[in-house]
């Protein structure tokens, strides 16, 4: 049990250290990013020792800056739960990751120098929880974080903030029910909630040579989640609850590093929705025609390979996936300006919503039709 | 007259379909990313540096072309012997619309000459840039164009100019030791008179 125990916490350990510092390091992405787009250099100060290292310490310098600045509660405010807010947001997103497999399970043994170890069960999942149903879990994670963005507008007392919050929560529920309406066609598919058997499902090929993942079997369904999971991130072009230029947001009476909570959970929600479109639709840490003894490519060549370098790969496989995601949700929050509201509603109910619904339609009839092919 | 009845465009369906615009767009977005980033990557190695990779001024480093006109601190002219070229007519402090300019004249020893200045202050905190000091001046003895753009200070009294600073444009606050060989009213020595006409060259 105690072994179970550690496992788990250092998996867990793992994937917060990561996480937390993707987060971190894409602040320093948008900087740069935004700044090749624009034909700007981007920050470039802040050297610790003389070295500025493409102004990567920004992130750092920040955090500091975050950390040693007034704390500021207006008066008339909630004190619990205007401290509570960020809490909340960061909490929720963070947990979501609990229940992402980011690699196939590992077997200790064939670490070196990892039999020595004695484990009661060597074959340890690369997922921090396995929850039979990972995807109901997830979504209701993504919900509650509503909470964190809600309770902030409610408890500034200001109205702004309120509307902020309001504009949040009306946005939630309108893509959120989009969202998980477009999932319904990838569980319908593969048969499971499960992520870790979802990613299992994606494994196999279609005329031997097409990887069998969501985006082969549900490309208007990965449209949808796309679509709205951008809009969960509350970042352009859905910043409505943000819109700096209309309403600043629900964040305006925060200030130092509850201000900097409410930002890390953006980043992390973007980190979330890019390795939730990776599990699902793209093959979570499936490497194309890798099977756990090795390579068997289409023409019959075939390559084995060692079961840790092939547990390695799928690890690589997944980030990789999932920092390319980052990669062009960044570029489209550069690309793109924000929607009207009214707009905003539209696309929600008039446009992804019945998409979502006939896609379900659409796949429960070919999967009655041909579904005992697949 | 005719109305002439303007029509809004009308968005076509690929349009209204909005995914083919967000695509052109990232399109134009990538271009520059991809073009910017192999630029900035060919510079580090010391190619393609006739391409700039961006279009802004790194400030500190890089200063923008300052227009010959272009109206930034003010310096005062110095004759020969390194005495200032004021001869103390109070002409621009008289035009001066912001009223930043204090002028104490004394007399100068060579009677064509008759006055110069024993403090010449300037505000900056007050000053408007109109350029009328260098306009009304006769004798050409107090110009703006040392280029300097950077006056931010602390204080109000850093932003006040003494004549050292306005002799010797590359001086700035906090002044170390006075140079001025000249009598004049020392704001470095709590504004009593220094130097004598004796230590100016050429007397």
């Amino acid at each position: 049990m105690i072994e179970f125990l550690v496992i788990k916490v250092v998996l867990a350990g793992i994937v917060i250290f990561v996480v937390l510092n993707l987060a971190g390091f894409q602040t320093w992405v948008e900087r740069k990013q935004s700044a090749l787009i624009q034909d700007r250099i981007g920050a470039n100060r802040a050297p610790i020792f003389g070295f500025r290292l493409l102004g990567l310490f920004h992130g750092l310098a920040d955090v500091i800056k975050m950390f040693t600045k007034e704390d500021i509660v207006p008066a008339g405010a909630d004190k619990t739960l205007h401290a509570l807010a960020p809490f909340f947001s960061v909490f929720f997103a963070l947990v979501i990751f609990a229940a992402i497999p980011f690699g196939d399970s590992l077997d200790v043994r064939d670490i070196p120098f990892g039999d020595h170890l004695n484990l009661a069960d060597p074959i340890i999942d690369l997922q921090v929880a396995k929850i039979d149903a990972a995807v109901l879990y997830i979504f209701a994670m993504l919900s509650l974080g509503v909470y964190g963005v809600i309770l902030g507008g409610f408890a500034s007392r200001n109205n702004y903030a309120i509307m902020g919050g309001l504009r949040a929560t009306a946005q939630m529920i309108s893509y959120e029910i989009a969202l998980g309406i477009a999932i319904v066609g990838v569980i319908m598919v593969y048969g499971t909630m499960d992520l870790s058997e979802l990613v299992r499902a994606q494994g196999q090929m279609v005329w031997g040579w097409i990887p069998f993942w969501g985006i082969v079997t549900q490309p208007v369904a990965f449209f949808v989640f796309l679509t709205a999971a951008l809009a969960e991130t509350k970042r352009l072009p859905f910043d409505l609850p943000e819109a700096e230029s209309e309403i600043v947001g629900y964040f305006v009476e925060y200030s130092g590093m509850k201000f900097g909570m409410f930002f890390l959970t953006d980043f992390l929600e973007t980190i979330v929705v890019a390795s939730l479109a990776t599990t699902l639709f793209f093959g979570g840490w499936q490497v194309p025609f890798l099977m756990p003894d090795g390579f068997h490519f289409p023409w019959g060549a075939e390559l084995p390979v060692h079961p840790l370098v092939y547990v390695l790969l799928g690890v690589a496989s997944f980030s990789i996936k999932s920092l390319i995601f980052l990669f062009v949700f960044m570029q489209l929050r550069w690309t793109l300006p924000r929607f009207r509201y009214d707009q905003l509603m539209d696309l929600g109910w008039k446009g992804l919503f019945p998409i979502s619904v006939v896609n379900v339609a659409v796949t429960g009839v070919v999967l009655v039709f041909f579904g005992e092919a697949s | 007259m005719a109305v002439r009845v303007v029509r809004r465009p009308e968005l076509t369906f690929w349009e209204k379909l909005y995914l083919p615009q967000i695509l052109s767009g990232l399109k134009i977005t990538f271009r520059h990313f991809f073009r910017n980033l192999f630029l900035h990557i060919a510079h580090q190695l010391g190619r393609l540096t006739h391409l700039p990779a961006s279009v802004t001024v790194q400030y500190p480093e890089e200063l923008r072309p300052l227009m010959s006109r272009f109206r930034s601190r003010h310096r005062l002219t110095v004759r020969d012997d390194n005495t200032p070229r004021c001869v103390g007519c109070m002409l621009c402090e008289t035009v001066c619309p912001a009223k930043c300019i204090t002028i104490v004249a004394e007399e100068h020893p060579d009677p064509n000459v008759e006055k110069y200045p024993i403090r010449f202050d300037i505000d900056l905190g007050v000053c408007v840039y109109c350029g009328y000091c260098v306009e009304a001046c006769p004798e050409d003895a107090i110009r703006m164009d040392t280029g300097i753009l950077d006056l931010a200070a602390y204080s109000r009294e850093a932003m006040r100019l003494d004549i050292h600073e306005l002799m010797d444009p590359t001086l700035r606050k906090p002044i170390g030791d006075c140079k001025l060989t000249f009598p004049h009213k020392c704001e470095l020595h709590g504004g009593e008179m220094k130097g004598s006409w004796e230590g100016v060259a050429g007397e």
